[in-house]
């Protein structure tokens, strides 16, 4: 079997979260190879929306992340090529009655302490933000830092930008052992074409990161909560910003394995209108439910009324990597010296990829991390771990569907 | 906010619920309320038949819609025994039933979805259950892309013979038939039978790939008869197919005013300096068939790529595919003709009423020769198929500036950066970077030039030996919805249409 020498890291996945950790990793010099035993973008990333978002996450270690990011994505709009579809649009969460819109003040003003920027929209000035909404709605707050890209694209241009800097991409290959020299440090990994030797291996196998890091003799949680997205014909711009509703925040926090959808309703710069999100727990199934289907599709009428008229031309499903406590795994793995993970984003892997290659390849780099990536301990829930209620406080036991 | 659904279990409405009114689905019909199975039809036309059976609107007046038609007779007596079905109430057809979508429900029952009406903002939802559910879907015409494909006056050559059979109009006066094929001959018969001048019949593969099966011909003298039937409408009208030969260029501004006729070598790469020009107002092309599996594969029935390079469904000798309680017939098994479509429609039917535990017993001796009909046509089907695969050499007609994908007018060029500098590497990749294939005909027009241009590419640029078979089990495209479904009807539950009176939409 030919081995491929001299490389200081092996990722693993060219997903999102993979593509930054390369592009990261490979211009602070390192030398480094991406494996996928399928294309880029081929799982959780190329059925994404792109969404880069602050507006949804509580004040914590996510939100810390996220704003991280979305300085970074800005950077790298500038220096990646138009094709990744970067779009300041800005995020609208509208609350259908006064209550609601009370919750959202109040955990608006919490995000505002933490560094968010975010403003209040009353009902008489929603149709400045967005024409085509319904009447009758509280208010909204706006959120001008949250922001979309292309993610496949978005995912590719990284890649390219890294295989520029020395690179090395590797598709279709797909990694059956994780090596380990004396002492259990990790040495490399082993696909079905050979070896690939390095001091580093980087799990960015999203919802299937927990499969890699079994390969590597450790525990990680990471479990598929599937999504469904509903694509429109092309339109005139009819809706401008991310739209969605205040009950999308409870849906994103629940442990729930049980099926939640709340509208969530974004244009693209190519026409078709795309309409989420659900949630739920099936494992990897990838039959169809229309209940699901038609409960996305009366949301999203339910907010912009003009959407009736118009057909659904595709749909189309994802699993999120879902960790126990709704944080990634970021940084390095004690129980395996050499083994960094990088997955488990959940929903956000697109908006928190550049944070994460960041950190990451500071991590590997045996530098100080911008940010602490203790509230991203990978061994965070094995039994000898720390304190496995680190972090946001929703902490459940591991389970398995 | 969570939910818990909790329907309440409802027996299934049909024994047997069919997806598709054609030579397939109407056997299928008819040979199973025979055998006292209660069956719903869903088709999205307004009329039985399907695309082989096309034919004009009453309105039209025609007065011998069969002259444009291979056993018309056997349509007509399908058509009459499922009058005589419909009417005792043992058989519903369900016309303008377009089906979208097809779910396993909470036990052994099926519901198939469908958007209602004519095609428009207006259309509604029904949804119907059965114990079993037979997808005689059929096939689209697979095109190859090449300059100028997409001027006005290039028409599929099945959808050439559509117009013809349903219209009766021409596409043009002066029409070049080309592409690759046994339609291409009865094509230019109906048009040169229909007054059009056909200057050209071009076929890009050569008829001496089928010498190399002679018993397989031998068996088939019907088949053999209907090519000599077409050949001499041909020769009565002074054509003689050039084989070897390709359209590899569209010529006009407003309209196709001409093409270039190119002989290609055996890897249907054109030869230099053989292009020759061609007048004509009208170009009728297609390669060939390709079968329409999305039910099919969203409902996750096994495939395997045919000798032609498409995909068709898995399927065992009692038409059964991988996933238990649904069959399949015709063209989605693999692309085989009409007689075929007809024998395993009526062998599915026997196989589905025996699960059944029909009160009647199928006829055991109609069941030995329905399957000698089969294996005799599918092995033709094979030695055809075989014979007008497309040759590796076929993207150099394209120009990196061609559009493969018309409705998002994704370039050639595009599709190749996909594959060569972004890392794409199946056609599933190429349309997340390009969008080929997201547009309204969902890839059906462009999927099989992606697949192929996304597996030459990678290929060519990657290890010689981890490409082999990279490509083969990565199955069709999936479409998750068969059609587009209106908004406001997807947002509201099905109507459930009972088996008596309209359905509720």
């Amino acid at each position: 079997m030919p081995t491929r020498h001299s490389l200081d890291v092996v990722i693993v996945g060219a997903g999102v979260v993979g593509a930054a950790c390369a592009y990261y990793a490979s211009r602070s010099g390192l030398s480094v190879a991406v494996v996928d035993r399928g294309s880029v973008a081929g799982g959780t990333t190329g059925a994404g929306e792109g969404n880069l978002l602050v507006s949804d996450k509580e004040p914590g270690p996510e939100l810390d992340l996220a704003l991280l990011s979305t300085r970074l994505w800005r950077e790298l709009a500038d220096e990646l090529p138009p094709e990744i579809e970067f779009e300041s649009k800005g995020g609208l969460v509208v609350a259908s009655d006064e209550a609601r819109l009370d919750a959202l003040s109040t955990f608006a003003a919490q995000q505002t302490a933490a560094g968010v920027t975010a403003a209040r929209v009353p009902a008489d000035r929603l149709h400045e933000f967005e024409p085509h909404l319904a009447p009758g709605l509280a208010g909204a707050f706006h959120y001008p830092q949250d922001a979309q890209v292309q993610p496949a694209l978005a995912a590719a241009h990284l890649l390219r930008a890294a295989r520029r800097a020395g690179a090395l991409l590797c598709l279709g290959e797909e990694v059956t052992a994780v090596l380990t020299g004396p002492g259990g440090a990790v040495r490399g990994v082993r696909t079905d074409r050979g070896e690939l030797s390095a001091p580093a291996v980087v799990n960015a196998a999203g919802t299937w990161g927990g499969e890699l890091a079994a390969l590597a003799g450790v525990d990680l949680p990471v479990m598929p909560r599937r999504g469904f997205v509903l694509v429109t014909e092309p339109l005139p711009r009819i809706v401008r910003h991310k739209v969605y509703a205040a009950d999308y925040f409870a849906d994103v926090a629940s442990g729930s394995a049980a099926l939640q959808t709340s509208p969530v309703v974004e244009g693209t710069p190519s026409g078709p209108v795309l309409i989420g999100a659900s949630r739920e727990r099936v494992g990897f199934d990838r039959t169809l439910r229309v209940e699901v289907l038609r409960r996305l599709a009366a949301g999203a009428a339910g907010l912009f009324p003009v959407l009736a008229g118009v057909r659904v031309m595709r749909a189309y499903h994802g699993f999120r990597p879902y960790l126990p406590d709704h944080l990634p795994a970021i940084g390095p793995d004690p129980r395996a010296p050499g083994l960094f993970h990088a997955c488990g984003h959940e929903g956000a892997g697109i908006g928190l990829a550049p944070a994460t290659g960041l950190l990451l390849t500071a991590a590997i780099r045996g530098q100080r991390p911008a940010l602490d990536l203790a509230p991203f301990r990978p061994d965070r829930f094995s039994r000898r771990g720390p304190d496995s209620r680190r972090g946001t406080g929703r902490t459940r036991g591991p389970e398995r569907t | 906010m969570p939910i818990s659904p909790s329907e309440p279990p409802v027996p299934p409405e049909y024994d047997l619920a069919i997806v598709g009114a054609g030579p397939a689905g109407l056997s299928a019909a008819v040979a199973a309320a025979d055998l006292g199975l209660s069956v719903v039809v869903l088709d999205a036309a307004a009329a039985p038949g399907g695309q082989y059976y096309r034919h004009p609107a009453p309105g039209l007046g025609a007065a011998r819609p069969e002259a444009l038609h291979h056993g018309w007779a056997a349509f007509a007596a399908l058509v009459r025994r499922l009058g005589r079905h419909t009417g005792t109430g043992k058989v519903r057809h369900l016309t303008h039933h377009h089906v979208w979508t097809v779910e396993r429900g909470s036990s052994t029952a099926w519901t198939v979805h469908a958007v209602t009406g004519p095609d428009g903002p207006e259309q509604g939802r029904a949804a119907v259950t059965s114990r079993a559910l037979l997808l005689a879907t059929g096939s689209y015409e697979r095109q190859l892309p090449f300059p100028g494909w997409t001027l006005p006056g290039v028409v599929g050559a099945g959808g050439a013979q559509a117009m013809l059979k349903s219209g009766l109009v021409l596409p043009g006066r002066r029409i070049v038939v080309a592409g690759s094929g046994p339609l291409l001959l009865a094509v230019a018969g109906s048009l040169a039978a229909a007054g059009a001048k056909v200057p050209a019949v071009v076929e890009a593969a050569g008829y001496t790939a089928y010498a190399g099966s002679p018993r397989t011909l031998a068996a088939n003298p019907g088949k053999l008869l209907e090519g000599a039937v077409h050949g001499a409408a041909l020769l009565r009208h002074g054509l003689r197919p050039r084989t070897r030969s390709a359209v590899t260029e569209a010529h006009g501004t407003d309209r196709v005013e001409a093409v270039t006729v190119s002989r290609l070598d055996r890897d249907w790469r054109p030869v230099p300096g053989t292009g020759r020009r061609i007048a004509c107002d009208a170009l009728a092309v297609g390669h060939g068939l390709v079968p329409q599996l999305e039910l099919a594969t969203g409902l996750g029935c096994a495939t395997h790529r045919t000798p032609d390079g498409t995909y068709a469904l898995a399927l065992d000798d009692s038409q059964r595919t991988s996933v238990p309680g649904v069959w399949a017939a015709g063209e989605a098994g693999g692309v085989g003709g009409a007689q075929l479509a007809l024998a395993e429609g009526e062998l599915a039917a026997f196989a589905i009423a025996a699960v059944s535990r029909s009160a009647v017993r199928p006829d055991a001796r109609r069941a030995v020769a329905l399957r000698r009909t089969r294996a005799r046509l599918r092995a033709f089907a094979a030695v055809m198929a075989a014979a007008h695969r497309p040759g590796p050499g076929w993207p150099d007609w394209l120009s990196d500036d061609t559009d493969v994908c018309r409705c998002e007018e994704v370039s050639a060029g595009e599709v190749r950066a996909a594959v060569t500098d972004l890392g794409a590497h199946d056609a599933r990749t190429v349309k997340l970077f390009t969008r080929a294939g997201m547009g309204w005909c969902q890839g059906r027009m462009c999927g099989p030039a992606v697949d192929c241009l996304a597996r030459a590419d990678s290929h060519a640029d990657a290890d010689a030996d981890a490409d082999a078979d990279a490509d083969a089990d990565a199955g069709p495209d999936r479409r998750p919805l068969s059609c587009p479904v209106p908004l406001a009807a997807l947002s509201r539950p099905a109507a459930l249409s009972g088996p008596d009176g309209p359905p509720r939409s």
